[in-house]
């Protein structure tokens, strides 16, 4: 295995990470489980392309910097999630569920069948910017914002409406509001991976972005852990990487990638790290809730052989 | 002293059924109020009008002389009314800690964009949350307890975390719906001196649903008695506990031999 193979599965972890991460705050902090993520990779990906394929290629672009390319794909995807939002953040969580399906659905078929972009034959001369060190940069900013937002008020705000959505409103949590965070943030972060993966492929079409791609994501937040950043992290690096390990099984390499995922879900039903986070500060909250559950279960056993010797 | 809570005319339907009818009273301020009245009759839907959690048909709910019809539940909440559930409903997979650090939230004012980069508003405002999260587990007697997961906490403890948690919204009035429910008689005795406690060391007033009539003729100082949606009687609990009509509802009707 050469150097260009390996750098070559890092980038689309990479890349995958980004999108991952923001998934794994809608998903697995604030409880809102979404089939179409895939859909705002793609407006990430098309406005990206827009700004920085060159003017005189057909379909033209602005040929503006890869920066803005990125500024613009993140901030697009956030705006329409904003629109999305207010329409169906206050439907009950299945039918959330379903409305971001028929959103990524329907952004790809809209692609498909606008020509303006190239339509189902896709969009070539999209310029080659991604590097391994731009997308590191790029998941460690991600990561530090994530963990940061997460560690905080707003974060706490956000797992207490995952957790019990009716107290959260009796504590004073503007549910909405907070949904909408959670929803804008990760679209964001899935229109940043669009721009990342537009400029790795050098080549965009609408069916890289269908459903397939939306549950690759959601599975890597569940596989990697509900509410675990360091999950989500080892999540995509192994689920993106499995694939080309198992080459060597040629036409069964999906079929091994199901049951090695299935495998795995049912010896770690709550994911790889099944909400912990794997910082010194993690590792010891881990720590301090066993001691805790384990003095718990004496001191009720004791009380038990109390009763029972008085009696 | 001024009422805290004027409940007036308030009607709840669902399609045909009314599940309050024209129930009006009072909690004045720093009083213990008794909601009592056989399955059915009313007593949470009147909880969940007064929080916002379901919009009411009729009539008009005041706290310290403002409407909170037609507000959310978060904003009801901020305004200083929080509960408690008859089916307690903690953030399960938290622990003790940071289930009282999540509802502390309203203390602190500093944005996504300081807590992002951990600007000094962030670090001064949140070190005064977890100040105020440890204060209150140790007042209640929790911070043993600390770090476990509310999920396995024996079951007297969740409904008094649930408490704590509603007491660190600093509220001014705590409805509890069935607190007592499932106890044994020691920890409801212990549970009505709880009670009494965070009503004075709190300065709120209280509003309590309960069946254990121990509870009730124990601390609250009037009562208000619901059947099939309806005000019953008010009273203090003596009164109550003669009143003919009460025995009725509770016990069925004599039969004239």
């Amino acid at each position: 295995m050469d150097w260009f193979y390996i750098q070559g599965i890092l980038m689309l972890a990479g890349i995958n990470l980004i999108a991952v991460l923001g998934l794994s705050l809608l998903t697995g902090f604030t409880g809102l489980f979404s089939f179409g993520h895939a859909g705002f990779m793609a407006i990430g990906a098309y406005l990206g392309a827009l700004m920085t394929v060159s003017p005189t290629t057909s379909p033209a672009g602005l040929g503006l910097p890869f920066a803005v390319g990125v500024i613009a794909g993140g901030a697009g995807a956030g705006i329409v999630s904003y629109f999305i939002g207010r329409i169906t953040l206050n439907l009950k969580g299945d039918y959330f569920c379903i409305a971001t399906l028929g959103f990524g659905e329907a952004i790809r078929l809209i692609l498909n069948n606008v020509q303006l972009f190239g339509g189902s034959r896709g969009w070539p001369g999209v310029p080659y910017k991604s590097t391994l060190p731009a997308i590191i940069i790029v998941d460690i900013l991600a990561v530090i914002f994530l963990a940061n937002l997460v560690r905080s008020r707003h974060g706490r705000n956000m797992i207490a409406v995952r957790e019990e959505e009716l107290a959260a409103q009796i504590a004073g949590v503007n549910v909405f509001k907070y949904k909408m965070i959670a929803l804008v943030v990760s679209a964001v972060y899935a229109g940043v991976a669009g721009v990342f993966f537009g400029h790795y492929m050098t080549f965009i079409q609408p069916k890289m972005f269908s459903m397939t791609k939306s549950t690759e994501l959601t599975i890597i937040v569940i596989f990697g852990g509900l509410g675990s950043i360091s999950g989500s992290v080892l999540g995509a690096l192994l689920l993106t990487a499995l694939p080309e390990i198992l080459r060597a099984f040629e036409i069964w390499r999906l079929v091994f990638y199901g049951a090695a995922v299935i495998l795995i879900m049912i010896s770690r039903p709550k994911g790889l790290m099944g909400g912990m986070e794997l910082t010194p500060a993690g590792i010891r909250k881990a720590r301090n809730e066993r001691k805790a559950r384990v003095q718990a279960l004496k001191e009720s056993k004791n009380s038990q052989n109390g009763e029972v010797g008085v009696g | 002293m001024a009422d805290i809570l004027e409940i007036r005319r308030l009607t709840k339907r669902f399609g045909g059924l009314a599940a309050v009818n024209d129930v009006s009273f009072s909690i004045p301020e720093g009083g213990i109020f008794g909601l009592i009245g056989p399955n059915g009759a009313g007593k949470t839907t009147i909880f969940n009008l007064v929080t916002g959690v379901y919009s009411l048909t009729e009539g008009d709910v005041r706290f310290r002389g403002k409407s909170v019809i037609g507000l959310p539940p978060f904003k009801i909440a901020d305004m200083g009314i929080t509960r408690t559930f008859q089916n307690i409903r903690l953030f399960k997979n938290l622990t003790v800690f940071e289930n009282v650090l999540t509802a502390c939230h309203l203390g602190a004012s500093y944005s996504i964009l300081d807590s992002v980069l951990r600007l000094p508003k962030f670090r001064k405002e949140e070190k005064a949350l977890v100040e105020k999260a440890e204060r209150l587990l140790s007042i209640m007697g929790l911070t043993e307890r600390r770090d476990l997961v509310a999920n396995n906490l024996p079951y007297g403890m969740q409904r008094r975390l649930e408490i704590v948690r509603a007491l660190a919204l600093d509220p001014k009035l705590l409805l509890l719906d069935e607190p007592a429910a499932g106890m044994n008689p020691d920890e409801t005795e212990q549970l009505m001196r709880l009670i009494s406690r965070i009503r004075d060391e709190f300065r709120l007033s209280v509003l309590v649903i309960e069946h254990h009539m121990d509870l009730i003729m124990g601390i609250c100082e009037r009562i208000v008695v619901l059947n099939f949606g309806i005000k019953l009687a008010e009273g203090c609990p003596a009164d109550i506990s003669k009143d003919p009509k009460v025995i009725e509802a509770y016990l069925g009707a004599t039969e004239e031999a």
